[in-house]
């Protein structure tokens, strides 16, 4: 069982979000991959108005069409605009067929603008998604470090959280969430360089630690490189290609009668 | 079982971080698991040690000692060192490498430092096949202390008009700040690509229609990268069997010939 946590419809071609999607799934089954999770239109924002994450949804809406059987959708949204989101987690999740929400760069995560999102997923049971990369020369404004996801998970102990890329520069990345029981690393949308998923396993151990490629601007091939590649057991492997994020998910798919 | 010539594989320590597989035994254990009958074979000390002919040295005793006859060394050269020139002598002459290898940014030059054109006429006397890393590490993770910026190749096309024969491999220039490369050097017909640092989903098909797919080279980046990425790749693209067999051998087997 692989799925696949990271993934995005923009970077992949095609003239609309379903012909991205077939586009993607073709190529998906060439590696076995089962599900992927898709967030983000094909248009993307750093800091996305309403209009604009409403519309990028409704985008990943229309690519799940098909492909209810394979994919998950998660709702983007902008913790500036705090009623805004709760609206749309309300649309895309509560009424709707997606599962969790993305957060990408509009806002450091540890601000207190995230709360009520954070609450609001919990009542749902909704996966939260938070983009972290701590880069060496410094991070854009918005951009989340992993000690701002600390912050944040260190405030909802008992809510799932995942770190998006575990940080990018993840030896930092898992040092700085270890302690944090109720966040997961997500694995995707950096270089297979190796170690990572080794210390990983090490610090935190394989249940929190989540396969995602970052498609289509990433390869599934090299992300999953870093599962295959590593030097950890072969029941921990399995564990890190689909379990994890399945038992994550199940309390919200079976809440939405959806089989899995 | 499928076999490949990883043109891109370096022993030693990275000193930022233990490697499984930076001992060499353990490294090609790992190549010939996967079916490397051929690495060309860098090293990692040629980064940053200033005696980098004790560097060399060190390559050929361990691919001699352990490389069951797939590990082919590719010396280390730095012009910015007093003498370099004799170590690309010592690199073809003594050690009868086949190639050589340099990383311009971390030993602090552009390609249009004038020494580089010497080492390029050196190179093509000697018939060495020239690999330039433009990065070892993403920019974006480098340690606070080093950080240096993916090598800038827009001044090779021109310099290569010169040397027409020479045999130039490009390693780990497909990172999102690099692959600028790709478009200056897609017309020289002597550039060499390997795909360690491609990326996308299929990015080695829609790398072959970018360039012709005999330009395209196997290579790992192992053991900095997992060895499976590369190999995953090649299943992931989609490529025909034909076109494959001239990337995992075939392409690197006639540039070494």
């Amino acid at each position: 069982m692989i799925w696949d946590l990271h993934c995005h419809i923009a970077t992949a071609p095609g003239r609309t979000p379903d012909e991205r999607m077939y586009w993607l799934i073709q190529r998906a089954d060439r590696m076995g991959i089962d599900r992927l999770c898709i967030y983000m239109g094909t248009k993307w924002s750093d800091d996305p108005t309403p209009q604009d994450f409403r519309h990028q949804n409704d985008e990943v809406l229309e690519a799940l069409t098909h492909w209810h059987h394979r994919a998950f959708g998660f709702a983007y949204i902008n913790p500036k605009y705090r009623q805004e989101s709760l609206d749309e987690i309300n649309r895309c999740i509560r009424d709707g067929p997606m599962t969790g929400i993305k957060l990408w760069v509009a806002e450091r995560c540890n601000s207190h603008d995230l709360d009520p999102i954070v609450e609001r997923c919990a009542e749902l049971k909704a996966i939260i998604f938070q983009h972290t990369w701590l880069v060496v020369s410094g991070n854009r404004p918005g951009s989340s470090r992993p000690t701002d996801m600390a912050e944040l998970a260190t405030r909802y102990p008992d809510v799932p959280m995942i770190l998006g890329h575990t940080g990018g520069d993840w030896e930092l990345g898992i040092r700085a969430i270890r302690a944090n029981k109720n966040v997961s690393v997500d694995l995707a949308g950096f270089d297979p360089t190796a170690g990572v998923t080794e210390m990983a396993y090490r610090e935190i151990g394989a249940e929190r630690i989540i396969y995602g490629s970052d498609a289509a601007g990433r390869s599934f091939a090299s992300q999953l490189a870093k599962v295959y590649g590593a030097d950890i057991p072969e029941s921990a492997k399995k564990q890190i290609l689909g379990p994890n994020l399945r038992r994550m998910m199940l309390p919200i798919l079976q809440a939405k009668g959806v089989q899995a | 079982m499928t076999h490949y010539i990883d043109t891109n594989v370096t022993l030693s320590r990275w000193p930022f971080r233990r490697l499984r597989g930076d001992e060499t035994t353990e490294l090609v254990k790992i190549l010939r698991h996967y079916g490397v009958t051929q690495a060309w074979t860098g090293t990692f000390d040629g980064v940053l040690h200033k005696d980098i002919a004790g560097a060399n040295e060190r390559l050929m005793e361990e691919c001699h000692k352990h490389g069951h006859g797939i590990l082919r060394p590719f010396g280390s050269v730095n012009i910015t060192l007093p003498a370099w020139e004799d170590d690309v002598r010592r690199c073809a002459d003594e050690h009868k490498m086949r190639g050589i290898r340099v990383y311009p940014n971390y030993h602090g030059y552009q390609l249009d430092h004038r020494d580089f054109a010497r080492l390029l006429a050196m190179c093509d006397e000697r018939r060495l096949i020239l690999q330039i890393a433009v990065s070892v590490e993403d920019e974006r993770t480098q340690h606070p202390l080093m950080q240096v910026k993916d090598v800038d190749c827009h001044p090779l096309a021109a310099l290569l008009k010169a040397h027409p024969n020479l045999r130039v491999v490009i390693l780990n220039t497909f990172r999102a700040t690099g692959g600028r490369n790709l478009g200056v050097l897609s017309g020289c017909k002597n550039v060499y690509f390997e795909i360690a640092t491609r990326e996308a989903v299929a990015g080695i098909a829609t790398l072959a229609e970018k360039i012709p797919v005999e330009r395209i080279l196997f290579g790992s980046h192992a053991p900095f990268f997992y060895f499976e990425s590369a190999v995953l790749k090649l299943q992931e693209s989609g490529l025909s069997e034909e076109k494959l067999a001239l990337i995992r051998t075939e392409n690197a087997g006639r540039v070494f010939a």
